[in-house]
């Protein structure tokens, strides 16, 4: 809420400078965001009168004046603004004078003229962005008055920020109120005299939902003359408010709600058919709203009707047949309280946040509906003119809030905040915020004025104690906690530590929105239908990721953009899988998931320069399964992934289930992902990598070890994998490592084959093997892999 | 010849010997079967008998010192050839040392793990939950009906009426307790989302929360736990202040602001005592027990940390900004 801080000081002021008063508020939970001059420095501007206006003679749009100042002598000037004419009040800057952005007023001349000053223009002041012509001030502007102090522009705007609960507060009043509590000063209260009633003219009200709106007041108040215009101290309170001035009864009931924190809503009677029934809309009944919107409404939405029709959505917007014009004879003025249920999240129902709907959501004082009718009426009849009618109250006392009674325990206080407070200061407290206070045996019990309807269990007291005594004033303690031990499973592997191994390979961890584009989501995942989001800030970023790969190519494509020759990133975090059956329909799955292009690594004076491959990353998938303890539990199988290469795709199994896969992204992807140059992706589930093998150490063997080579030649459609995975299936004798460490094809091997080198260690724990034992280990391979693959021994 | 001669040319034939071959050649002339010095000895039976064992102890004497001479020159030689070998294998160690980049991690994880360290110290068990979120545990649950004015605030993503993108980690809160009865110290990082993008929000961002229950857990400590760890975060003793505040959830609420370089607060936590429907809701004795809970944005802790400026440069994962952090 943004108001005039003179204003407010009208009302209560305390001895502080505008920026102790802010400091003030927000250190009682009131935060001021901003504090800003009304307007910006300039001096020399005084109200002055057009008295001559004529044309100049060397150019057509500007003309010369004489201007009274309240000097002896009328000041020259010459001036472009096609309003400015004789008998005019406006802002002279007079010789001297120095305007926003240090502009100095000097004597000069103009196309042969002389002109001694300048008229001045709202937004020449800083006042405004109206370019339009010079301020034109009311006739009754007093000559040679200082311009600020005119307009009282040695004022600020102070912007409080306030918390739904603090409704009281959304007034200079309830402002007010809180500034004298926390400087103990009294407030000065309005004077608002009940205006009698000079006619008869009333309209009956009837309350046909008397929960949703318990109170009602209506008046009638004719010949208003709506073409008045709003004097300019209102207009300037408004305009603190960040309210423009519209027309005199659309600025009164404004002002009445910055004043007193009361919405009103004012009707043009003559639009008024039969009697005011309060009731909630018919479903599916329409309403054409002020700004032209046609709305269809829901049962749960208060309405203000007549005999024929709803006129208003209550509390949140007004009607457009029933709103006050430029025709409006006779008004209809509503004062009432609705109560925060019937209007909480309406508004936002259909798109719409009005002053009125911000503060009936968030409460209205219910005792204050007479007094804002009869300030509105005063202002109405002050500006306006007119007859006012009688005040038709309309209530149903059941469901008017009662104020609630409230026990604080002085033992609970002390508990929950952690410190001894004196009951003598919680006594005063609580009396300087309005509460009626009975002091009690083990506390105190309170009413709430009804101003402070936040106020509803001991909790909300506790808070107010605390607040106004002041946080600064309670002690820091350190927390006291019986010490117990958290759980460590020596199993789990931390995801830090699988984090550190990627990064030791050079891998940068990124973090890519959970959101992705659809179109590369569904260029990559043909089959998945992802989740979407109905309301997205893009539609690039519409689309829940089914996988790390899209936000990781992205990332990729973007420093390829900027000239990124070697590129590795991982990411941790869920992917989001459409699953009947899963917690709010998606299954939420931890992964890892890693991408590298371009370049292996930085070009090295003595390395081979050359482009990642599928070994590379393949290399990372198995150091991060080598962190279980139990790489042998996995396996890498050939397999097509709708986004991957289909020649260079695994899908990666831990114990005969598949949790990932690693390959080369699709080339067909390249173009829509704007990737460039061969791309490997790898994904894995994190539960199915965390779970490590706890160590169980065998004695290491004292007797030496013995190696033997052999080349065996097959099919090259054969997996090595597959391969690797029979000669361990046979349990071979003693041995202790198999090694593939050649592969190789051409001279001398057919076409169609090639050739694996493989090491076998054998080695025994107990004693030194003898030859013939590892001939016959060594025999058992050479026939498995003859017998299974069809291989032959390469001599 | 005599004796000393045969020794002084014994000693520049040594001298000169540029190589072991050399050197042993050396040897074998006046120490091998046929040497000058073997020969003198062979001719010691012509002497009297009563010269014989001065002069033999002559020539023996003269060999040892022949023998210490050569030994002394081997020595040299191969300490001139190991010397030769390793100046012929010297390298230029400036060159750059082979090995792959280092990455490094993002620094909202760096925060992330900062946090952690420090709570995790007292105490304080990492819990994590979905991001798909129910309204019971992003909302109701927390204290914020349907129609709360707070739920306007949160820019929330929906999927349905009823899910949505999680706008807080305190759902987590709300699990945990669900599952757990106190004492409870949990600590709960992870991703959030509000429907907000400029320059200073971003659609997702990261939040840690923590939260303790117990029986005697008070304001108090809360402000000694959040100062403690703000001081502990940015390693100096900067100001720092409770400024009170509202969330639905907490109450007494507070706003926690610290005291920057050029004078300006700036918040950075907020925080509260539990509120009892919270702890209502799942069904902890809030008369028993009390509870304090804080949030804090990781990126803003961060930003402030390292002197980030721009919020969107955490998510566009240029490695030139990531890499300032490794």
């Amino acid at each position: 809420m943004k108001f005039s801080e003179k204003w407010l000081r009208s009302w209560v002021n305390p001895k502080l400078t505008s920026v102790e008063l802010s400091e003030q508020l927000s250190m009682a939970g009131l935060e001021v965001d901003g504090i800003e001059p009304v307007a910006e420095d300039f001096s020399g501007v005084v109200v002055g009168e057009v008295v001559k206006c004529w044309q100049h003679p060397n150019a057509d749009k500007l003309q010369v004046t004489e201007v009274n100042v309240g000097a002896d002598e009328p000041a020259t000037i010459v001036c472009g603004a096609p309003n400015c004419r004789a008998g005019l009040k406006v802002a002279v800057a007079t010789v001297g004078a120095v305007l926003p952005g240090d502009f100095k007023i000097k004597k000069a001349k103009l196309r042969g003229e002389p002109s001694h000053g300048m008229l001045c223009s709202a937004a020449e002041l800083g006042l405004s962005d109206d370019h339009d012509g010079i301020s034109e001030l009311p006739s009754d502007a007093p000559i040679g008055m200082d311009y600020r102090e005119y307009l009282e522009l040695n004022d600020h705007i102070l912007d409080v920020d306030l918390t739904p609960n603090r409704a009281d507060c959304l007034s200079i009043r309830g402002i007010a109120r809180e500034v004298g509590v926390l400087n103990r000063l009294p407030v000065v209260e309005l004077e608002i005299q009940p205006v009698a009633a000079q006619t008869d003219a009333q309209k009956q009200i009837k309350l046909s939902a008397p929960a949703a709106c318990p109170r009602y007041l209506g008046r009638v108040i004719q010949n208003v003359n709506v073409s008045a215009t709003s004097p300019l101290w209102l207009q300037e309170r408004l305009r603190r408010s960040g309210i423009r001035s519209i027309d005199p009864v659309v600025d009164i009931t404004n002002y009445v709600l910055l004043e007193l924190g009361h919405p009103m809503h004012a009707f043009d009677l003559d639009k008024l058919t039969g009697d005011i029934d309060v009731r909630m809309a018919a479903q599916g009944e329409k309403l054409r709203l002020l700004d032209g919107e046609e709305v269809t409404l829901d049962d749960d939405v208060l309405v203000i009707a007549d005999s024929e029709k709803p006129l208003a959505m209550a509390g949140i917007f007004g009607g457009e047949g029933s709103g006050v014009t430029q025709e409006t004879k006779h008004v209809f003025l509503e004062s009432a309280f609705f109560a925060p249920a019937a209007i909480a999240g309406r508004a936002r129902r259909f798109g719409l946040h009005t002053d009125a709907s911000h503060r009936y959501e968030r409460g209205v004082d219910s005792e204050l509906q007479h007094q804002a009718m009869e300030r509105a009426t005063q202002l109405l009849l002050e500006i306006c003119g007119g007859e006012a009618g009688p005040v038709v109250e309309a209530k149903s006392a059941e469901h008017l809030p009662q104020a609630a009674k409230v026990s604080l325990r002085h033992q609970r206080l002390n508990q929950v905040i952690g410190m001894e407070f004196a009951r003598d200061e919680v006594t005063e407290i609580l009396t300087r915020l309005g509460f009626a206070v009975e002091v009690t045996a083990s506390g105190w019990d309170v009413v709430a004025p009804s101003f402070r309807f936040d106020i509803a269990i001991e909790e909300d007291l506790i808070e107010e104690v605390a607040r106004v005594y002041g946080y600064h004033r309670i002690q820091a303690a350190a927390p006291a906690a019986q010490l117990r031990m958290i759980s460590r499973q020596e199993s789990k592997t931390d995801t830090a530590r699988l984090k550190s191994l990627l990064i030791d390979r050079g891998y940068q961890e990124a973090i890519t929105y959970s959101f992705v584009d659809p179109k590369h989501q569904a260029a990559m995942f043909d089959d998945i239908a992802a989740l979407t989001l109905p309301h997205p800030i893009s539609v690039e970023m519409s689309s829940m990721r089914v996988s790390l790969w899209p936000g990781l190519a992205n990332a990729v494509a973007y420093n390829q953009k900027r000239q990124q020759p070697s590129l590795a990133f991982f990411e941790t975090g869920l992917r989001f899988l459409p699953q009947d059956d899963a917690e709010n329909g998606v299954l939420q799955q931890a992964v890892i998931g890693g991408i590298r292009a371009g370049k292996v690594r930085k070009e090295h004076w003595s390395d081979e320069d050359r482009a990642v491959d599928f070994y590379d990353i393949k290399g990372d998938v198995e150091a991060l399964l080598a962190a279980t303890g139990s790489l042998s539990e996995y396996r890498f199988v050939a397999d097509e992934h709708s986004a991957l290469h289909p020649g260079q795709s695994a899908a990666i199994f831990r114990s005969g289930k598949r949790v990932g896969y690693v390959g080369a992204l699709h080339p067909k992807l390249d173009k829509v992902l704007g990737l460039n140059g061969r791309t490997f992706v790898f994904e894995l589930e994190l539960d199915a990598i965390t779970t490590r093998q706890l160590p169980s150490a065998t004695a290491v063997s004292k007797y030496p070890s013995i190696r033997r080579d052999l080349a065996v030649v097959l099919d090259q459609q054969i997996a090595a994998g597959e391969v690797l995975a029979a000669i361990e299936k046979i349990g071979v004798n003693h041995l202790v490592d198999l090694n593939l460490f050649d592969v190789y094809q051409g001279t001398g091997v057919a076409e169609g084959q090639r050739s694996l080198a493989l090491s076998l260690t054998l080695q025994h724990p107990e004693r030194t093997l003898e030859e013939q034992e590892v001939n016959a280990s060594v025999k058992t391979v050479v026939d498995t892999l003859i017998a299974e693959f069809g291989a032959t021994l390469r001599e | 010849m005599d004796l000393n001669d045969i020794v002084s040319a014994a000693e520049a034939a040594i001298a000169e010997a540029t190589t072991p071959q050399e050197l042993d050649q050396v040897r074998v002339e006046y120490m091998g079967k046929k040497g000058r010095l073997t020969e003198q000895l062979k001719n010691l039976g012509k002497l009297d008998p009563s010269e014989r064992p001065a002069a033999g102890q002559a020539i023996n004497e003269a060999k040892q010192k022949v023998q210490q001479l050569i030994n002394a020159r081997n020595d040299e030689l191969k300490q001139a050839q190991l010397a030769q070998k390793l100046a012929a294998e010297t390298i230029d160690v400036s060159l750059p040392g082979r090995s792959p980049a280092v990455g490094g991690l993002h620094p909202v994880s760096q925060t992330i793990a900062r946090i952690q360290a420090f709570f995790g110290d007292l105490g304080f068990k990492v819990e994590e939950g979905p991001e798909v979120e129910d309204d019971f545990h992003n909302f109701d649950a927390l204290n914020i009906p349907a129609n709360h004015p707070a739920r306007a605030d949160h820019d929330t993503f929906y999927f349905t009426p009823q899910t949505m993108l999680r706008t807080q980690t305190s759902g987590v809160q709300i699990r945990t307790m669900e599952q757990q009865q106190p004492p409870l110290r949990i600590i709960s990082p992870g991703r959030v989302y509000r429907n907000d993008y400029d320059q200073t929000h971003t659609p997702m961002f990261h939040q840690v929360e923590g939260l303790m229950v117990d029986t005697d857990v008070s304001f108090t400590q809360l402000k000694g736990i959040l100062e403690d760890f703000l001081v502990n975060f940015f390693e100096e003793k900067l100001e720092v202040r409770f400024r009170p505040s509202y969330f639905p959830f907490t109450e007494p609420s507070a706003e926690v602001d610290v005291r920057r370089k050029d004078g300006q607060w700036l918040e950075v936590l907020g925080c509260g005592m539990v509120h009892p429907n919270v702890l209502k809701a799942v069904g902890i004795d809030a008369e028993k027990y009390t509870g304090f809970a804080f949030g804090m944005g990781v990126e803003r802790l961060t930003m402030l940390r390292y002197g980030v400026n721009d919020l969107r440069a955490f998510f566009e994962n240029d490695v030139r900004f990531l890499k300032q952090f490794n």
